[in-house]
């Protein structure tokens, strides 16, 4: 397998960005602005209406706690795993919807392995790196967020999917990715515990998300599990 | 119950301070080179005879590359005009605009902050009505009658619509659930109740039995955790089996009085997902199967990615094969170079893409569908016909809700393709059904190149018997960025007669209208859309919602507040056409309560069939010139001599059906018949 690098950007230069961005969008007319008399609102024109988004975006970047980027930092490392693990399946020999699905989780994890970096860097957080060199994961500055997480496989689960084949891959994968996705529910229900938590608009939608979509596959893994046991996919 | 609509104040000094210095950046720089942006127009001038107008789209497409902007992003748009861009207030800027309501002459738009109210009159130009702090996400809106209900999900809601946000994992002031207001007088809403729920109310849907009047029932959908006991009392997160009252594996229906409101409640929890017995799952349609194969018989490259097979796109292949002819050191491709790349191909694409290609050939059989989900997304109602579409976690379904305080299941589909069913709609007979699938949640950016196009895309579905059969996808064919978030969204059907016409949003993917008559063809006809809210990471913009309204088409921008646009005629579709829709009136709407649209007898209802049959070659050119010189004639006479006129052509109408279109010269007939009946 290649190696595969998240890599952060800078944060100077992504204000530097920001700024011109506002510096160009002060150009727009101000025709298109609608207000009612009743409600006058200070922002006369649409460059100050945009100052005005820009601004409170960034001020809803500081209402976080230490919940928040926690969950973050771990989460990037336990999706960095299920990558590890799905990207087994071509040269594994797994079936074909085991194939399918492992192309949808390397999708889906992948993009939000970048949304929760970003999250983080426009928060001024340290942002955890990945790295993947076979079935090594290494992630540069999650501290010892990474292997404490709920679900993940230890090195020797790691190591016993790997040297498996065909039909017995399959079997493993599913049985492991689904202790993985449970984790995560877990993580999720850990972050929503915790006074102050999961307040931030972002950090609530991708919790949620990640723990529905989790909650999905999780059902439709113990079908195709079911299935490959020999049993009826139902109860 | 306290209702007031504070002044929205910034949650900390620092954003203050960092507007202040904005402000002073831009004051300073703001001034110089104030050029502005194009605007990428493609639109057929309406002016234009009809037969100028054309069924080829854009080349290449102008979506592809638009500059970045929050107020001045570059646009570019086909067949339908935007007439105005209204951005949200001061209260509201900078918080995500959700989903749209309609009663009268008003849109509502929801925003996590609360909602705002606007006159569309005059579609050019909407004015604030009112606005309304009261923050919760998603703040979903519907209405029925002097009624507003608000759906509220996130953690930090408020019984009081404080702006403060709620600190407490567990506390007595949150609100997750339904608000229910009342709206006499629109200017100022009151917030009269709310009814808790243990999974908050992440979207609802209102219906209104047919046989009911004393009540409406809210059926409600929550995706999030469920809330601890210690909050809400009764909320339980344990496996059914485990408890009985489990709040997963099921939804809630909230029965509202309409003449005592703040007595709504939970009245029922079905339980729609017992007993899911293995629905049957498909793999390509057989449109796509046929194309595989003409593909295959043509020589182009064919990867199979995902369990799938897939046509690489020129644009892919090119670079690929000159790299790869630049590595083995040699000049112009020979046969047996392009084999060599062939047979590299799929390790070429696992470098490039870091995408899983398949490299057996082992066809097995599906290993069965996913299975149970514990939530409904979204249900869409359509009580006319006594059938809602759920989109529920791995499965779409169809119930039956004749008795709205106990649905039942009648079919559920999965799809090894779809990963999360988002919601439905039904074509105006019910006899076919969309499902949408929100792929990433809308958040992140599913509408690259490299993403496959059966996934976070809409699935098409004919109902019959009670039974659904999948017929094919439709995807926004526009590749988008990696900054902008993509994947099928909200839309509602436009009411061109005789067609399933459907406006839909895909985030920043912008706004699609397609036709999906023909379920295994679905085609784009028409769409707007802007560059990226910002060039340099993902920023939370586009559509959340589109829906056609009495002759025109809002979309709530995620960023941006209050589109509205108007659709314009085309090769797809004739002026009359647009007016034949346009003679639909709603009083007000609900998308997840889908309304049957009824079409009043007119002469440009019958000119609009005859337009489409001139389309379909349904009639002969010289009976589509008589038809419209008779129609003409009628209309230009009146009482006995227009009858006369109308009677006759009625009856060359149907002496005329045949073939293919005969159903849709007969419905021709009809209309001229009834224009017949209905002259004094």
């Amino acid at each position: 397998m290649s190696e595969r690098h998240f890599r952060a950007q800078h944060y100077f230069l992504h204000t530097v960005v920001f700024l011109v961005l506002l510096v160009t969008s002060a150009c727009r007319s101000t025709e298109s602005i609608t207000t009612d008399s009743a409600i006058k609102p200070s922002a006369d024109t649409t460059a100050d209406l945009e100052a005005l988004y820009w601004a409170r975006k960034d001020s809803a970047r500081t209402l976080f706690t230490d919940a928040d980027v926690e969950f973050m930092t771990g989460m990037i490392g336990h999706h960095a795993q299920a990558l590890i693990m799905a990207g087994l399946a071509p040269t594994h020999g797994a079936n074909t919807q085991i194939q399918t699905l492992c192309a949808r989780i390397i999708n889906a994890q992948q993009d939000e392995i970048a949304t929760m970096q970003q999250w983080l860097r426009s928060r001024g957080q340290p942002v955890p790196e990945v790295q993947i060199t076979g079935t090594t994961l290494i992630v540069h500055g999650a501290g010892e967020h990474v292997t404490r997480m709920p679900g993940m496989l230890t090195e020797k689960q790691i190591h016993e999917l790997d040297d498996s084949q065909g039909a017995d891959f399959d079997r493993l994968f599913l049985t492991y990715m689904i202790q993985h996705h449970r984790g995560a529910t877990v993580m999720v229900d850990e972050l929503f515990s915790k006074d102050g938590a999961g307040q931030d608009e972002l950090a609530f939608k991708l919790a949620s998300d990640i723990n529905v979509d989790q909650i999905t596959e999780i059902a439709r893994m113990e079908r195709m599990l079911r299935i490959l046991s020999g049993k009826s996919p139902d109860h | 119950m306290k209702a007031t609509a504070p002044n929205y104040r910034p949650a900390t000094r620092s954003g203050i301070n960092y507007f202040w210095s904005f402000l002073f950046v831009v004051g300073l720089l703001g001034v110089s080179a104030c050029a502005p942006k194009p605007v990428i127009t493609t639109t057929s001038t309406p002016a234009q005879p009809e037969a100028t107008y054309t069924t080829t789209a854009p080349s290449p497409d102008p979506r592809v590359g638009l500059g970045a902007g929050l107020f001045d992003a570059e646009e570019a748009a086909w067949n339908i005009r935007l007439l105005s861009s209204t951005p949200p207030t001061e209260a509201f800027v900078g918080v995500t605009n959700s989903d749209l309501a309609f009663t009268g002459k008003y849109a509502i738009q929801g925003n996590y902050n609360g909602i705002q109210v606007f006159d569309i009159s005059n579609p050019s130009n909407p004015s604030l009505v009112t606005e309304y702090v009261c923050p919760a996400s998603q703040s979903d809106v519907s209405v029925y009658g002097n009624l507003m209900f608000v759906s509220g999900e996130g953690l930090g809601g408020r019984l009081d619509c404080g702006t403060e946000g709620v600190k407490e994992a567990v506390s007595h002031d949150r609100l997750r659930g339904i608000r229910i207001f009342n709206i006499d007088d629109i200017k100022n809403p009151v917030y009269i109740s709310n009814v808790q729920t243990c999974r908050g109310s992440h979207t609802h849907s209102v219906l209104k039995d047919p046989n009911d009047d004393e009540n409406v029932y809210i059926y409600v959908s929550g995706s999030a955790p469920v809330r601890p006991e210690d909050e809400l009392a009764g909320c339980s997160d344990a496996s059914p089996d485990e408890d009985p009252n489990s709040a997963l594996f099921r939804i809630e229906v909230i029965k509202v009085p309409l003449d005592h409101p703040e007595q709504a409640a939970i009245v029922s929890s079905p339980r729609i997902f017992d007993d899911l017995v293995a629905p049957p799952t498909h793999g390509q349609s057989p449109a796509d199967i046929a194309e595989m194969e003409a593909a295959r018989a043509s020589g182009a490259f064919i990867v199979k990615l995902g369990g799938q097979e897939r046509i690489l796109p020129a644009r892919f292949v090119t670079p690929m094969l000159n790299s790869f002819m630049e590595e083995r050191g040699e000049g112009e491709a020979t046969a047996a170079d392009t084999l060599a790349f062939r047979e590299a191909l799929p390790g070429i694409i696992a470098e490039r893409f870091g995408i899983n290609v398949d490299d057996d050939e082992n066809e097995e059989e599906d290993a069965g569908p996913p299975p149970g989900p514990t939530q409904c997304h979204d249900i869409t109602l359509y009580p006319e016909i006594g059938l809602a579409g759920g989109a529920c976690g791995g499965y779409g379904m169809l119930l039956d809700i004749s008795d709205p305080e106990h649905p039942t299941r009648m079919d559920a589909v999965a799809d090894s393709n779809f990963s999360y069913w988002h919601s439905a709609t039904f074509s105006n007979d019910g006899t076919k059904i969309l499902f949408t699938d929100e792929w990433g949640g809308g958040g992140q950016p599913k509408c690259r190149a490299t993403d496959p196009k059966e996934w976070g895309a809409n699935a098409f579905f004919s109902i019959e018997s009670g039974k659904m059969e999948f017929k094919s996808y439709y995807k926004l064919p526009a590749a988008q960025t990696s900054v902008e978030n993509c994947v099928a969204h909200n839309g509602s059907l436009i009411p061109i007669p005789g067609r399933e016409v459907m406006v839909q949003s895909w985030y920043q993917g912008g706004i699609s209208v397609f036709d999906w008559t023909d379920l295994e063809n679905p085609i784009e006809i028409a769409y707007h859309d802007r560059g990226p809210v910002n060039a340099d990471e993902m920023g939370n913009g586009g559509s959340w919602s589109v829906y056609w309204y009495n002759g025109v088409i809002v979309s709530s921008e995620i960023a941006r507040g209050l589109d509205v646009f108007e659709l314009l005629p085309s090769g797809f579709i004739s002026e009359n056409e647009i007016a034949a829709a346009n003679t639909v009136k709603l009083d007000y709407l609900n998308t997840q309560g889908q309304q049957k649209y009824v079409w009043p007898t007119t002469f440009v209802l019958a000119r609009a069939y005859v337009d489409q049959l001139e389309r379909s070659k349904g009639l002969s050119a010289s009976r589509i010139a008589s038809t419209r010189q008779e129609l003409t004639n009628a209309e230009n006479a009146s009482g006995r001599a227009r009858r006369n006129v109308l009677t006759t052509l009625s009856a060359e109408l149907i002496d005329a059906a045949a073939g293919d279109e005969a159903a849709k010269v007969h419905m021709l007939a009809g209309v001229v018949r009834d224009l017949a009946s209905g002259t004094p």
